[in-house]
């Protein structure tokens, strides 16, 4: 029998390996604690078997809403092995976006981390009708809450070994009937627009995927990953449970989400997946280190990153560097980019990727220039996260690369990407309309604007409704703009307006860390991120950056005048979607004052705004931002 | 608040407690008693004693009359560290940690009364002394945990935010395994945030490890609301001992907050 689901792969791989080989590592109490495949398929087996005796029928589903940890994914597996599936939830969503996800899949059982998470739970359970049980895997804090609806994890697993007592090999007859073509797991997609839909996503969906993708962007059974980007997301299902189970890989869960980065460094693993926001936050970082660093340093790096960036176009254009010139590099290599690379944390990287949104050609360039052989990975949720990627030897940063196997790629008459493999899902739950705007005669309708290159790699422009024209015709992509802005340092997020209108705006907001940084090398007082953004000197500093980056736009295309926002775009403001994709219209209406300021000519807008907290506390902020122009 | 968690069993009891400096009068015929398991607290204005209330508890004055009783014990005139040994351990209203040395590093020096293995045993790698070591730092990452400070633990405590080190502090202390927490100020110059995280540490030490604490804090909000019982200190004296409703309502109270007995003053 070929393993066609994960059950069935992950008592496979206990088989096989048995205690021989470490399948997960948790770091706890300072230490890495290993568990074998026999280990982990075990808690699956009698965790699955627990929510079993506490009446989990084939068909149920559960929701997983916390940080990174085995029980995340040993949950998952063990609905799956109950003949049921389930959906993540992103731990920092506000109660309502958690209500409605819970109840639009009819989840009656929630695994939620901790006492936050179950307080979040516990303070909704009137609306949340469905839910039989909430179980939780973090005990701290939990043991004055007499509350009969929460259990403990490890107590639904012993519940598991009492059930199996009665019922011997109920569990393997489960597993035996779990069939490819059933849903494995709901992914919620970043919904640009409105609450998330529920992909579902058979095994086959994923198991494809992760085989197809297998085939360009190899991987082994000796690899680590390190798990620490939210599971509710395709891109770490794809990563941390699918390719996992299907390549043997061991999984590392860091000690806490604070802690990740040190975490990372200890293992070094092979093959990492990230969302542009993770690169560019490690590539600001350096950026950072490199300015507090010694002059002798900053001097040495200075040096040697152009001979870097260059190294990467010759490797982008496929040429081969004059030997002068790889003697250089090499020079620079031992000089910061190896030692850089291990601070990183990618001392062993072979395979980095990075999706979900269009990563700056800078960014790119920058990881090449450390040896990072960093590659674009394109594709939605509803295709199980990836359709294309670029292959070893033909990387091009300006493309989102080449279908992987099994897949099929089109530009439509309207210029829309389609898309067709047997990864793509089989519908959003309980909504058939959409699904049927989504796929049409199976080709999945992307939604995002691109082309195809004569050698054969997508090129995506924008979202479709995205691309945006001047009233004079000229047609500009805003995402473009904005991952220049997003280069710089100092600019955490910017978004720029210009359709249909005389001229390009921005809306900037400064990242609060390193500009508050600056700011104090620069005995600049502050008080609040507010109270940043409206300092001078710091307008002065983002208005120098933003001619930098008009210098690389057509003339017709350039930033006119730009405003500091007062606060950070943030998820729970509804202005980026979980996976930090600006929601730009949301955006758009929401700050219409400040633009229709900006056209009218205005050089100042007063602004009385109200800010929401996670825990749905509001305040109200009352300032004045200062229009720039460029 | 009240449930199993506080016993009937005093665990800590002062007897007419008289401290002076010279001809200064700290603490004046100062009774109270501590039940196990209980969250404690000691508010007043400032100078009223509170500080020197810990000092006494903890060896470090010697009232000239009356007594400290722990667990039936008399402990007025034992010495800090034989008080520390016996479990009452202590934070700082101003931070007293070795700024130069890392969090792990500090705590594992709040270990110390629990170390047994000498001085030949210390320098070497293997043995006895390697063991022990390991179950020290178990005890100590099981503190790292539940404090939520584990991208902290090798940093040296000096580069912290003053917030952090508040709670280096207190971890500091639980590294002692004390049966009673002395805390001094521990939300001082703290943000809301911060505050809130720190009432959330002091609840979870009480409930879920069972410790009694002793508490000295200036937001009146977070005591109130803390605390199974209090004492009011007012110039060395103890004017008022009860639950936060009782004191809430004690005149003489309001009095020595505001000088008269008008206003509600305890409100959140």
């Amino acid at each position: 029998m070929a393993a066609d689901t994960f059950p069935k792969l992950l008592m496979e791989r206990a088989k096989r390996y048995g205690s021989g080989k470490i399948a997960i590592r948790e770091k706890d109490l300072g230490i890495w604690q290993s568990f074998t495949w026999q280990e982990y398929f075990e808690k699956v087996k009698y965790f699955s078997l627990g929510l079993i005796s506490l009446g989990f029928e084939p068909g149920d589903k559960i929701a997983v809403i916390g940080d990174n940890k085995p029980e995340w994914i040993i949950a998952e597996l063990a609905a799956q092995s109950a003949c049921g599936y389930g959906v993540g939830i992103y731990q920092d969503s506000i109660l309502k976006e958690i209500a409605h996800i819970i109840n639009h899949s009819d989840a009656k059982f929630v695994v939620a981390e901790d006492q936050e998470q179950c307080d979040k739970i516990l303070d909704m359970l009137e609306d949340l009708p469905n839910i039989k049980k909430v179980i939780y895997y973090d005990p701290k804090g939990m043991s004055k809450y007499g509350d009969d609806i929460l259990a403990h994890f490890p107590d639904i697993v012993t519940a598991g070994k009492e059930y199996e007592k009665t019922h011997p090999g109920l569990f393997e007859k489960n597993v035996e009937s779990t069939k490819e073509n059933d849903i494995s797991w709901i992914c919620t997609t970043s919904g640009t627009t409105g609450l998330p839909k529920l992909a579902m996503l058979t095994h086959k969906n994923l198991i494809s995927m992760a085989s197809n993708l297998g085939k360009f962007d190899h991987k082994y059974e000796t690899d680590n990953i390190v798990s620490f980007l939210p599971l509710p997301w395709v891109g770490e299902q794809m990563i941390a449970v699918a390719s996992s189970l299907l390549f043997g890989m061991t999984v590392n869960f860091p000690e806490s989400a604070e802690s990740a980065q040190a975490d990372l460094r200890e293992i070094g693993p092979h093959v990492m997946f990230s969302p542009p926001r993770v690169w560019e936050n490690l590539c600001a970082s350096v950026q950072v280190k490199v300015m507090d660093a010694s002059w002798l340093k900053r001097a040495v790096f200075n040096v040697s990153l152009p001979i870097g960036e260059k190294w990467s176009e010759y490797k982008f254009a496929k040429k081969t560097p004059p030997l002068y010139f790889k003697i250089l590099y090499y020079l620079a290599y031992f000089a910061v980019f190896k030692a850089l690379k291990d601070r990183l944390g990618f001392s062993n990287i072979r395979s980095a990727t990075t999706g979900g949104a269009a990563l700056g050609p800078d960014t790119f360039k920058f990881f090449h220039a450390l040896g990072i052989s960093l590659k674009q990975i394109y594709g939605q949720t509803e295709i199980a996260g990836i359709s294309c990627v670029h292959k070893d030897n033909d990387i091009n940063p300006d493309t989102m690369g080449q279908p992987i196997p099994e897949t099929e790629m089109k530009i439509s008459e309207t210029g829309e990407i389609l898309s067709k493999s047997p990864a793509v899902f089989s519908g959003y739950y309980k909504q058939p309309e959409e699904t049927a705007n989504t796929v049409i005669d199976g080709w999945l309708h992307s939604g995002d604007a691109g082309y195809l290159t004569p050698e054969g790699h997508i090129v995506v422009i924008d979202r479709i409704k995205d691309v945006m024209s001047l009233i004079d015709g000229v047609k500009f992509s805003p995402q473009f703009i904005e991952n220049k802005l997003k280069f710089s340092p100092y600019v955490k997020e910017a978004v720029t307006i210009g359709h249909n209108r005389d001229f390009i705006i921005a809306m900037i907001s400064i990242d609060f860390g390193i500009v508050g940084n600056w700011a104090e090398r620069h005995r600049i007082n502050f008080t609040t991120y507010t109270d940043l953004s409206s300092k001078p000197e710091i307008i002065e500093l983002i208005q120098n950056e933003v001619i930098k980056v008009n210098k690389g736009l057509p003339e017709n295309a350039r930033i006119r005048r730009f405003v500091l926002l007062y606060k950070e775009l943030d998820a729970d403001d509804d202005e980026l979607t979980r996976t930090g994709k600006v929601r730009r219209h949301y955006v758009e209406e929401k700050y219409s004052e400040i633009i229709e300021g900006m056209y009218a000519g205005m050089d100042s807008i007063k602004i009385d705004a109200v800010i929401k907290f996670q825990d749905g506390k509001t305040s109200t902020i009352h300032t004045v931002m200062a229009v720039r122009n460029v | 608040m009240t449930n199993n968690r506080v016993g009937d069993e005093v665990i800590l009891k002062g007897e007419q407690i008289t401290l002076s400096f010279g001809g200064i009068t700290a603490l004046q015929s100062v009774d109270f008693s501590v039940k196990k398991g209980e969250v404690f607290s000691i508010i007043g204005p400032n100078g009223a004693g509170k500080s020197s209330m810990y000092n006494v508890i903890n060896g470090f004055y010697h009232p000239q009359h009356g007594k400290v009783i722990f667990k039936g014990q008399d402990i007025t005139h034992l010495k800090p560290f034989q008080i520390a040994r016996l479990g009452i351990a202590r934070s700082f209203q101003n931070i007293e940690l070795f700024k130069n040395m890392t969090v792990l590093e500090n705590m594992m020096l709040g270990r110390h009364i629990h170390i047994k293995y000498g001085l030949w045993a210390s320098m070497l790698y293997f043995g006895p002394g390697r063991k022990e070591e390991v179950k020290h730092r178990k005890r100590v990452e099981d503190v790292i945990d539940f404090l939520e400070i584990e991208h902290i633990r090798k940093k040296h405590v000096g580069t912290l935010p003053y917030g952090l080190q508040k709670r280096v502090e207190m971890a500091r202390a639980l590294c002692l395994e004390p049966e009673i927490l002395l805390l001094d100020e521990p939300m001082a110059g703290m943000n809301l945030e911060e505050t809130e995280d720190m009432c959330r540490f002091i609840v979870d030490v009480n409930t879920e490890w069972g410790i009694t604490v002793l508490l000295i804090e200036h937001d009146m909000g977070v005591v109130m609301d803390l605390s199974d019982r209090m004492m009011v200190l007012d110039f060395g004296e103890s004017i008022a001992e009860g639950t936060p409703d009782e004191i809430q309502k004690n005149e003489q109270v309001a009095k020595a907050y505001l000088g008269d007995s008008e206003g509600v003053f305890l409100g959140r």
